[in-house]
């Protein structure tokens, strides 16, 4: 891993090389004309890798004159190359430190080189936090669309319309300006046919937001469709998607957002909220030089815009940097973990001013009870982790099989009526039910709430006794009928969100997965608390209840069961752990719950892990075939780098470029022939000896820029990689000279390295392919897509399924 | 003149000149967000958009009752907002125990002007939808727009190549001529991105 350092500092020792050599027996014919002598560097100046490579002595000007437009630059699908990243950044770091000695203009601008990371964090905070309120408000007051109109101002929602007038205790949603469809239409509210008309405007409404959502996003972005977070995480371990994070993107996401959400369909807005986010923080990166030009440095960037983004949609700063770090990130330096951190500071306060929801919350279903929980209720904790668990598996499957079948059938042909058929049967659905009608975070507030004196819905119509009232501690009470009403209403919700968001995660409409699984989740938990709220109010007298809950007690929290499920099913979908946990104790403001919370998560995990390893984003990276390589996976197999290499024994030999020998013609004749992305350069095609790695992409740019800006160059012309020109006869067209797109420091791996090195080997430094040399002459290339394909081979999957580049 | 002073120009100028064309769009997007988070940060509180909301439960025989007035949060609490009192005086701190009151502000004018912006968004992106599909083909000559349609073969590299020198190739002289060339690579995109998305559904499936 150390070669460009050996090269680099190596000054002093200048003959170890060739003592080497000698040492080692090859019986090589090492002659100093053939090759470089190793240390061949220029003086004095900086001699960047790969960019620019200038000679002399550094001036102002050099600093500006670039390599042609488009060397460095990657193709779409393609991987970059964090190496070339990396070191070009400190390249350019150096040159700025270096020249911000040498007057006060350059002083300014190293200072503001580096100050510009965080004046970055800034910006993409503030958008992304304005870009949040914006669909929050927004969503509200669509949601609301669907019921009724505000007389006052039709952009009120039904809580804002209502919220001068004193409504009455029982009847808090009604008020004079709020007029439902039917009333509106017909005059009154009440009756058959008043309901009918209610129903179907809803449905229509549905349908019209969501056919609109689906038409925008084929007509003007399809790649703002689904979650996002599968190609996000691609895109920051270091694949290229053009267009995936662009200008068109971020507006259709938003707009379509809004209508999905607003559409009653079973899904969330946290997943298209991280693919928003990162939009803004690719957009913003244009603005400085430092995060455009460089692919690895704009993947940081992008790192700390995915937590601004889960940021505002929890609510959790803290959350949404360990979300980013744990789910998101392929590569997290410590210097991102303090800029995200900011970035999701800015983003929250942003939000939190714009107060979308009245009373400076962040989010709809902020717990604010502080009850205690007993040791003892760990039980049905766990038991909420396992069906967390469970649930989580059997999502994952059927979701998966039912996105394949999309996929590869007739299904996938009609993406319109495939939103128009799921949202009708939603609407039609969830009408009746109350607790579907009601939107998804609604629900959850509704069910993490605990019940005081004050509710008066009807999951909190217990009996009460008011001669035992003290204050406003209320004992467990015996459940009333709207309690039994509000169960199996709750049952039949439960059943119908588990089936309906198999089939609408995935759907060409924005569509996030938080808020359906804490929905079910929450419903499981509240069931499951008031059934252990009766019990213990029933049998008081029991062994397990009677030393801790007496009669008059108030023990048992369903509320908090609901939290504690929510989390479990989040868990259980997307297998985060740290990260889950300390959103949801973030959502809750306190650390009573600490427990219980991560009793659920962890026993969910287990549970699920045990039925399928991968978690949702990443088994949908794998119906994709996007070339991720998996970070976390340990690679177990005794394969050697020779059984992975290309060429195989059946195979042509390796396509190579030689160093001084090949002319312009050749070149071309090798690329138009063949469509790898980059070739290796060897000193002459006897030895094989190892110059470096030319990529596709930059010769092609290079020789049709030679051919139309320099003068002399035709097919003829000899192509040449060394420092100096080969001796040719006078005769001969001028040659092209093509060092400094030559790579002179490819990794380089011997055969017999054990594969488990050389999967660590890509893994770490995020390379694109690695060399393979046997006693020192190349044999082979191993790329990124080759490693990929191994893996699923031994796993027995299918290994055509490796798709990209 | 110093020496910093010659090389100080042509640095700025051509930052600035590879800036403009990247940086304008998302400079108009950013201004655009701006004038978002203005107007919270200039909303005067009018007087409707405060209120102090106390909840009473039902007490004894007296029914639940939710009272909202409209006062500043120091008076926030429940012997300044139920009025008039359901009880007789003796009772009045047992009654006023069990009220929940909470201060509570919003600001109409961000509801407002949001709401405004997205129906406009909404609005602008229907009708520059409904131009696309049924204005455009019309008024344009049919082969300029179907070749990509033809050219599904094409080699990458020349796509490639056609995209990395166009930058630097011929620039189109007037800003009409402009606005057509990147409205045609864009409808470009648009279609590739259709492509891999919904035909071949080559990702996001």
């Amino acid at each position: 891993m150390d070669q460009k350092g050996y090269r680099r500092g190596s000054f002093q020792s200048s003959t170890s090389d060739e003592d080497m050599l000698e040492i080692a027996g090859a019986s090589l014919d090492f002659s100093v004309a053939d090759d470089d002598p190793p240390l061949d560097r220029e003086m004095g100046g900086f001699s960047s890798y790969n960019g620019g490579g200038m000679n002399g002595t550094s001036t102002m000007m050099d600093f500006l004159e670039e390599p042609l437009p488009g060397v460095g630059t990657y193709e779409d699908f393609n991987t970059i190359d964090w190496v070339r990243e990396k070191s070009r950044d400190r390249d350019r770091h150096r040159e700025i430190t270096s020249r911000s000695k040498e007057s006060t203009w350059a002083l300014i601008h190293s200072v503001s080189d580096a100050f510009s990371g965080w004046l970055l964090m800034l910006l993409i905070g503030l958008l992304a936090g304005s870009l949040a309120g914006l669909i929050d408000i927004s969503a509200h007051w669509m949601t609301d669309l669907k019921e009724g109109v505000c007389l006052a101002g039709f952009w009120f929602n039904h809580e804002h319309c209502c919220w001068k007038y004193n409504t009455t205790f029982t009847d808090r949603d009604k008020c004079p300006e709020w007029k439902s469809w039917s009333q509106l239409i017909l005059g009154h509210g009440e009756g058959a046919f008043a309901y009918i008309l209610n129903y179907l405007m809803y449905v229509i409404w549905a349908l019209l937001f969501s056919l609109l959502a689906v038409l925008l996003v084929k007509g003007f972005a399809p790649y703002a469709c689904g979650s996002g977070i599968p190609e996000i995480k691609t895109i920051l371990s270091g694949f290229i998607i053009r267009g995936y994070l662009g200008k068109w993107t971020l507006i259709i996401k938003t707009i379509t957002l809004v209508l999905a959400v607003s559409s009653g369909l079973s899904l969330g807005k946290e997943g298209p909220l991280v693919h928003v986010a990162c939009c803004c923080g690719n957009i913003l990166c244009h603005l400085f030089t430092k995060y455009r030009k460089n692919e690895a440095k704009r993947r940081e960037v992008l790192s700390a815009a995915a937590a601004a983004g889960v940021s505002v949609a929890f609510g959790a700063p803290i959350g949404g940097v360990l979300f980013s770090l744990e789910e998101v990130s392929y590569y997290f330096p410590l210097k991102t973990l303090w800029r995200s951190f900011f970035a999701a500071l800015v983003a929250a306060f942003t939000l939190r001013s714009i107060n979308p929801f009245g009373n400076s919350r962040l989010v709809l279903f902020y717990v604010e009870f502080h009850m205690p929980w007993h040791l003892l209720e760990l039980v049905p904790f766990i038991l909420l982790g396992i069906f967390g668990g469970l649930w989580g598996a059997f999502f994952i499957r059927s979701n998966i099989a039912w996105c394949r079948r999309r996929k590869t059938t007739k299904l996938g042909k009609y993406p319109v009526l495939e939103v128009f058929v799921v949202t009708a049967i939603t609407a039609i659905l969830a009408f009746p039910n109350e607790y579907t009608r009601m939107s998804t975070s609604e629900l959850i507030s509704e069910l993490f709430n605990d019940c005081g004196i004050l509710d008066s819905s009807k999951l909190c119509e217990y009996v009460n006794d008011f001669n035992s009232t003290k204050g406003d501690d209320l004992p467990d009470r015996a459940a009333g009928p709207g309690v039994y009403t509000a169960m199996w209403q709750l049952a039949l919700a439960l059943i119908m969100k588990v089936f309906i968001t198999i089939f609408t995660f995935g759907m060409k409409v924005p569509s996030g997965l938080f808020i359906p699984s804490m929905a079910v989740g929450a419903i499981a938990g509240r069931l499951l608390g008031v059934a252990v709220e009766q019990l213990a109010y029933y049998h008081h007298d029991w062994a397990i209840f009677s030393g801790w809950c007496s009669q008059g007690a108030d023990c048992i929290t369903p509320g908090l069961y609901a939290m504690v499920g929510a989390a479990a099913c989040l868990g259980g979908v997307t297998r985060m752990t740290v990260s889950l946990v300390v959103i949801m104790f973030e959502l809750t403001g306190g650390l009573e719950y600490i427990v219980p919370l991560m009793a659920a998560a962890m026993t969910s995990k287990w549970v699920a892990d045990a039925i399928g390893r991968e978690g949702i984003y990443d088994a949908h990276i794998r119906l994709n075939g996007y070339p991720f390589l998996e970070a976390k996976e340990e690679f177990s197999h005794k394969t050697l780098a020779m059984d992975v290499m290309r060429p195989r024994r059946n195979d042509p030999p390796l396509t190579v470029i030689t160093q001084d020998s090949m002319t312009v013609e050749d070149v071309e004749t090798i690329i138009n022939e063949t469509t790898y992305s980059g070739y290796p350069v060897v000193v002459s095609r006897e030895s094989q000896r190892l110059v470096g790695f030319v990529l596709r992409r930059d010769l092609i740019i290079s020789i049709e820029n030679a051919r139309k800006k320099q003068d002399g160059i035709v097919s003829t012309s000899v192509i040449y990689f060394t420092d100096h020109s080969p001796p040719l006869p006078p005769s001969s067209p001028s040659m092209l000279k093509l060092r400094s797109i030559l790579d002179l420091s490819p990794f380089t791996v011997t055969d017999q390295t054990p594969m488990e090195i050389v999967v660590d080997i890509f893994r770490k430094l995020g390379l694109r392919q690695c060399l393979v040399t046997h006693n020192g002459k190349l044999l082979g290339i191993i790329t990124k897509k080759d490693v990929l394909k191994h893996i699923a081979q031994l796993a027995n999957q299918d290994p055509d399924s490796i798709l990209f580049n | 003149l110093y020496p910093g002073r010659e090389f100080l120009f042509p640095q700025a100028s051509t930052m600035f000149a590879r800036c403009t064309r990247k940086c304008a769009s998302s400079v108009l997007l950013v201004a655009l967000l701006c004038c978002v988070l203005s107007p919270p940060a200039q909303a005067s509180k009018s007087s409707e958009d405060i209120r102090c909301k106390c909840i009473c439960p039902p007490y004894r025989n007296i029914s639940g009752h939710i009272y909202n007035k409209n006062v500043s949060q120091k008076d926030c609490n429940c012997l300044h907002v139920v009025e008039p009192m359901p009880v007789p005086g003796n009772d009045v701190e047992a009654y006023c125990l069990l009220c929940e009151c909470k201060y509570e502000e919003r600001s109409t004018t961000t509801i407002k002007v949001i709401i405004i912006i997205y129906l406009s968004v909404v609005g602008a992106l229907l009708l520059y939808m409904a131009f696309l599909v049924l204005v455009d083909p019309l008024i344009r000559k049919p082969d300029a727009y179907t070749q990509p349609l033809r050219n599904e073969e094409e080699n990458e590299d020349a796509r490639s190549l056609a995209t990395a020198l166009t930058p630097s190739g011929a620039r189109a002289n007037t800003v009409l001529e402009r606005v057509e060339g990147a409205q045609q690579r864009w409808k470009r995109q648009v279609q590739e991105q259709r492509k891999t998305v919904f035909d071949r559904h080559k990702m996001l499936s």
